[in-house]
């Protein structure tokens, strides 16, 4: 293994430098193709651009505090919004969910490592590097008003906005190239999360045994195929308009402009579901262990996650339901949009059945988790207000469904990565998170979580349309800002109270043990942190529960399990 | 309950200052039959939050650890199917539902047979500003749309074909109607009828570009014999005023006349708004600026001024050839 | 840990992780193909001008090329889960061969029709499309080519062996893929765009 030194007994000690310690322990960051490693790398890669686009969310807030401001520039808060977005989904989104599969799925399956470990690593690099020069276009080159070449055409990046005729800069190039170059590194992810799964599961552990965050990965890896493919290829055929003179999106060569959108969104809205079922994974991990509950219904859960990635493909254009399709295209997008809220809707109730008749403790990763339970629900509401098309005519393209979307993505989808991270940093690191810390976090968060979205609905409501950096003074649009950014402000201390916590536990935390959340799937037989090779002897399951079965040896999970 | 509160409260707190573009006070037939549609769908969600969050907060409460428990595990329960069949109809059926009453609505709106009593009026995006033609009355104007009140009596919707001289964009003013996007080669069309005369504001609701924010809509509901004042005055050529006539050549043979028409002149570009009635107009810029002679000036000196992006160039004129065609222009009425 | 018996003693086979890999990235593949034919077809007849799919000539000698490789690969692989290598050489360098025919004849018919007929991936919006899915499967046959001569330079030096009959499968698969895709694609292009 490239990342431990064994000493040959009875030779003399010939320690290392400590600067060549030092970088002996960085190249094995760099070179490692285990997946504990790699997994590490993601997420941290994940929570370093949280926090910058947490940074450009901030200063878009600023911007946006009262109106007519001058914090920013036209041309950089477009950039700005721009990068938070493309930043929010593409290197914090799918960093997370890349970064908790890699780090669990082998160690809940009892497997050595991923299928593929150097696919594994060429996959994280090559994320990576799609974020980096994501980034560089701040500073590459001078965009049209000297404020670097940022993408600044809002992530959904609309043609024929985006043709050389409109964007004459580098600004459309960067986005389009650095999400192509990421694109493949989340391929590769998928190919090797659906490989490990089905080829890689230790002896007995059949597809209805295996932890449902593994199921959850393994549908959200299928989904990723067929998700992440339509987009790379509108960007090549963006790119093919913009450098070789092509017209695809050439409004008056015959190209189409809808036909962009049409392309973008079948890209974009299972590209939410592919965020949020890991995310739903994580909680169906967190919220049975602490409420001391076996989930309730796992074949329906099943059942459900698959069912919603099928019916997430037939709804793309309900983001489409202003740009005058026929009325029975929008019926039908409308009913299909409704029918993707039934096993969602399914799982939230499995949720609280789980927690029913339990004993719930609410230690941090459970406060996030039952947060998650409430804002989902929430989230899932307003998504049926939006489904409802002439009411969409209204809300879409305003604040309203900012709202909504950052009730999903944060209120849900970051609110359950930090359950995963309270939860999981133990195994991770060998130490316990501060319990204390992660309550201010929790509390700070949910309070300007809340401050800022619920407040966002209503100034949608009344007509605050999305993607302007500025608004006018009279519109009753004034006080409402100022409190969603104040919120906004609240959650950026509450997430630098996590990353101290994440480094400062690292450092004192107490000792975590194997188990000490006193869990039942297999990672937690392991010792914290796990050796590279994982498992000392395979392990042979014969419930979902193996640790429960061995916890419990006269009331075995096998017996009762359906 | 707070939502249904705001929305009970909101449509009077809205027109009381009658600038807030709120989709709680609709004033035409697709906001109102929006807004009847939104308040029967917030009956049934706001059901289910209230049952689904009280079983929720009821769970927390409840099955909360304590201390005086006793140590062992709580009971297993893997699934039932009764009650897990139970919570898969109900949500079918209620989807059922609220698709149903949806359906009605979108056909309602998006297929009504236009009325021979319409007003024909022609949108057509730019990069940021709006032009509307009026193609049967013989008027092109710019950023603020008259169009007159419609009652059930004497109904007058307005039908507006929606078209893009360049990028999307999408027209939204709230309290008239759902939007609808403007597509290059996508012609679109949308109707209002707004019942009561008064002013209603709006912007465009789809990212175009550096200046999206500025590209604002006034739409003046007029009384019918408002409406056919403003209808004859539109349909005068310029004012020609020959104590500005030294204006009116400097309009006409610097570039101006490349981008703007004035009926009557020989200025006859099309890239930018038509000026023939400037003066009939409270904001200049889209909305960017109020329309007062000094307002004028500097737009014309610089627009980065007031829309940094905005398309027209700074004019490099001389300070007298800036008075005089702003004298020029401030005759346009 | 310890182990918990179960209580049958079958035999624990799961599929091979080469070929999960390699359908899951034909998947994927399809999924970017497929976006590529649906411009293609909803761009049928919508060129505002310059020439159109009537200067196409029908392919057929490089698609009866190119799908005979998929019958000489299978060939190829039926010799080397037998054991058969040197049978195996020669089938598998008949697929390169007539692969690399194919990309021949695409040169030939996309010289004529730049140079001859004027039509480039910037002269109009069938051009455009007709260049881009082509040009994409093209590029695929290109990396299979690259694979496949690989496997030539390994089988050469002697380093293939049976015991590799299964990674052959699943390189073929690939190959096999390219083949589909250009059944679809000859279709679209060929005959229902014409």
């Amino acid at each position: 293994m490239a990342d431990q030194t064994f000493p040959i007994p009875g030779t003399p000690d010939v320690g290392l430098s400590r600067g060549a310690a030092v970088l002996e322990w960085l190249h094995s960051w760099v070179v490692t193709v285990d997946h504990k490693k790699l997994g590490i790398l993601y997420v941290v890669y994940a929570i370093f651009f949280m926090l910058v686009a947490g940074a450009e969310a901030m200063a878009i807030r600023i911007q946006l505090a009262i109106p007519h401001n001058h914090f920013l520039s036209p041309e950089l808060y477009n950039e700005f919004f721009t990068m938070h977005g493309t930043t929010m989904v593409f290197l914090v989104g799918m960093t997370f969910i890349f970064g908790f599969g890699n780090y669990l799925v082998p160690l809940m399956i009892g497997a050595r490592d991923m299928a593929f470990p150097r696919l594994n690593a060429f996959s994280f690099w090559m994320t990576a590097f799609g974020g980096l020069l994501l980034y560089y276009s701040f500073i590459g080159g001078f965009g049209l008003y000297g404020m670097g070449s940022a993408p600044d055409v809002t992530w959904w990046a609309y043609a024929p906005l985006t043709e050389r005729a409109f964007s004459p800069g580098h600004n459309t190039d960067y986005w389009a190239l650095a999400l192509i170059v990421a694109g493949f590194g989340t391929l590769g992810a998928a190919i090797n999360t659906l490989a490990t799964v089905f080829s890689m599961r230790c002896r007995g552990m059949t597809l209805f045994r295996m932890p449902l965050f593994v199921w959850l990965m393994t549908v959200t890896s299928g989904l990723t195929l067929i998700t992440i493919t339509p987009l790379t290829a509108a960007q090549v055929m963006l790119t093919i308009d913009r450098y070789l003179g092509g017209h695809f999106f050439d409004t008056q060569a015959g190209g189409s402009a809808t036909v962009w959108m049409h392309f973008f969104w079948i890209f974009g809205h299972p590209e939410v579901y592919v965020l949020i079922l890991p995310a739903f994974g994580i909680a169906s991990e967190v919220i049975p262990v602490f409420s001391r509950k076996a989930i309730f219904g796992y074949p329906a859960m099943v059942a459900a996650s698959i069912g919603i990635a099928f019916v997430s493909l037939s709804v793309w254009a309900h983001h489409m339901f202003t740009i005058g399709m026929t009325s029975v295209s929008n019926a039908f997008f409308a009913l299909s949009t409704m029918m993707v809220g039934i096993p969602t809707g399914i799982k939230i109730f499995n949720w609280i059945a789980t927690m029913w008749g339990g004993k719930i403790r609410f230690a941090t990763p459970m406060l996030f988790c039952t947060a998650f339970l409430f804002q989902f629900l929430c989230a899932g509401l307003t998504g049926i207000m939006l489904a409802v098309a002439p009411w969409n005519w209204q809300l879409h393209n305003s604040y309203f469904v900012i709202a909504h979307f950052h009730y999903t993505l944060t209120g849900s989808f970051v609110f359950c990565m930090f359950a995963g991270i309270y939860y999981w940093y133990p195994k991770v690191t060998g130490r316990m998170l501060s319990e204390t810390l992660g309550k201010w976090h929790f509390w700070l968060f949910f309070i300007g979580f809340h401050m800022t979205f619920d407040t966002m609905h209503f100034v949608g409501i009344l007509g605050m349309p999305r993607s302007i950096y500025t608004y006018e003074p009279d519109r009753g649009w004034n006080t409402l800002n100022m409190i969603i950014s104040v919120g906004g402000l609240i959650q950026a201390i509450a997430v630098l109270i996590l990353a101290w916590n994440l480094i400062d536990s690292f450092l004192h935390g107490s000792a975590a043990g194997n188990d000490p959340w006193d869990a039942w799937t297999l990672e937690w037989s392991t010792p914290s942190p796990p050796p590279p090779y994982n498992f000392a002897t395979d392990p042979v399951v014969r419930s979902r529960r193996p640790l429960w079965d061995i916890k419990h040896p006269n009331d075995p999970d096998w017996k009762y399990e359906r | 309950m707070l939502t249904l509160a705001f929305m009970r409260a909101a449509p009077s707190v809205a027109q009381g200052a009658l600038t807030t573009p709120s989709i709680l006070a609709p004033a035409s037939t697709p906001a109102h039959e929006t807004f009847a549609l939104s308040q029967f769908v917030l009956v049934i969600t706001g059901t289910i939050f209230v049952v689904v969050g009280g079983l929720l907060a009821f769970v927390i409460i409840r099955f909360h650890a304590r201390k005086t428990d006793a140590g062992h595990e709580p009971a297993q329960i893997y699934g039932s199917t009764q009650v897990e069949l139970a919570w898969t109809v109900i949500p079918v059926l209620t989807v059922v539902v609220l698709f149903l009453t949806t359906a009605r609505v979108i056909f309602a709106i998006q297929d009504a047979p236009e009325p021979k009593s319409a007003l024909d009026v022609t949108v057509v995006g730019h990069q940021f500003w709006w032009e509307f033609r009026y193609p049967k009355l013989g008027i092109v104007t710019a950023n603020e749309l008259h169009i007159p009140a419609s009652t059930s009596d004497a109904p007058q919707p307005a039908y507006l074909q929606l078209l893009s001289a360049d990028v999307d964009h999408s027209f939204w003013v709230p309290q008239l109607g759902g939007k609808t996007d403007l597509i290059p080669d996508h012609p679109n069309q949308m109707w209002i009828d707004a019942d009561k005369p008064g002013l209603y504001l709006g912007q465009c609701a789809q990212f175009c570009g550096i200046e999206h924010a500025k590209m604002l809509i006034r739409v003046y509901v007029d009384t019918p014999q408002g409406f056919d004042a403003w209808v004859k005055n539109q349909q005068q050529p310029a004012m020609d005023d020959a104590a500005v006539a030294a204006g009116r050549r400097v309009f006409e043979s610097e570039a101006c006349a490349n981008c703007h028409t004035i009926v009557g002149t020989s200025a006859h570009g099309t890239f930018g708004p038509d000026l023939t009635h400037l003066m009939s107009r409270a904001t200049i810029a889209a909305g960017a600026a109020a329309n007062t002679p000094d307002n004028l000036r500097s737009w014309i000196e610089d627009p980065n001024t007031f829309k940094p992006g905005a398309l027209m160039p700074a004019m490099q004129l001389s300070d007298q050839e800036t008075d005089e065609v702003v004298a020029y222009l401030t005759t346009l009425r | 840990m310890s182990s918990i018996p179960i209580f049958a003693d079958e035999n624990w086979r799961l599929p091979s992780r080469g070929r999960v890999a390699m359908f899951s990235l034909i998947i994927g593949e399809s999924a970017i193909f497929t976006i590529f034919v649906v411009a293609y077809i909803y761009y049928i007849g919508r060129s505002t001008y310059g020439p159109t799919p009537q200067i196409l000539d029908v392919p057929w000698f490089n698609t009866i090329c190119l799908l005979s490789s998929s019958i000489s690969i299978l060939f190829a692989e039926r010799a080397i889960e037998r054991g058969r290598l040197r049978s195996f050489g020669a089938w598998w360098a008949l697929t390169m061969l007539l692969g690399i025919v194919f990309l021949a004849g695409t040169t030939v018919e996309w010289k004529r029709l730049i140079y001859t007929d004027g039509l480039s991936i910037r002269t109009n919006l069938f051009g455009t499309t007709f260049y881009s899915l082509v040009g994409l499967h093209a590029t695929h046959v290109v990396v299979g080519l690259l694979m496949l001569s690989l496997v030539m330079i390994f089988t050469l030096l002697g380093r293939v062996e049976q015991r590799h009959a299964e990674r052959i499968q699943v390189l073929s698969l690939y190959w096999h893929f390219v083949d589909a895709v250009w059944v679809v694609v000859f279709t679209v292009v060929y005959m229902v765009g014409r």
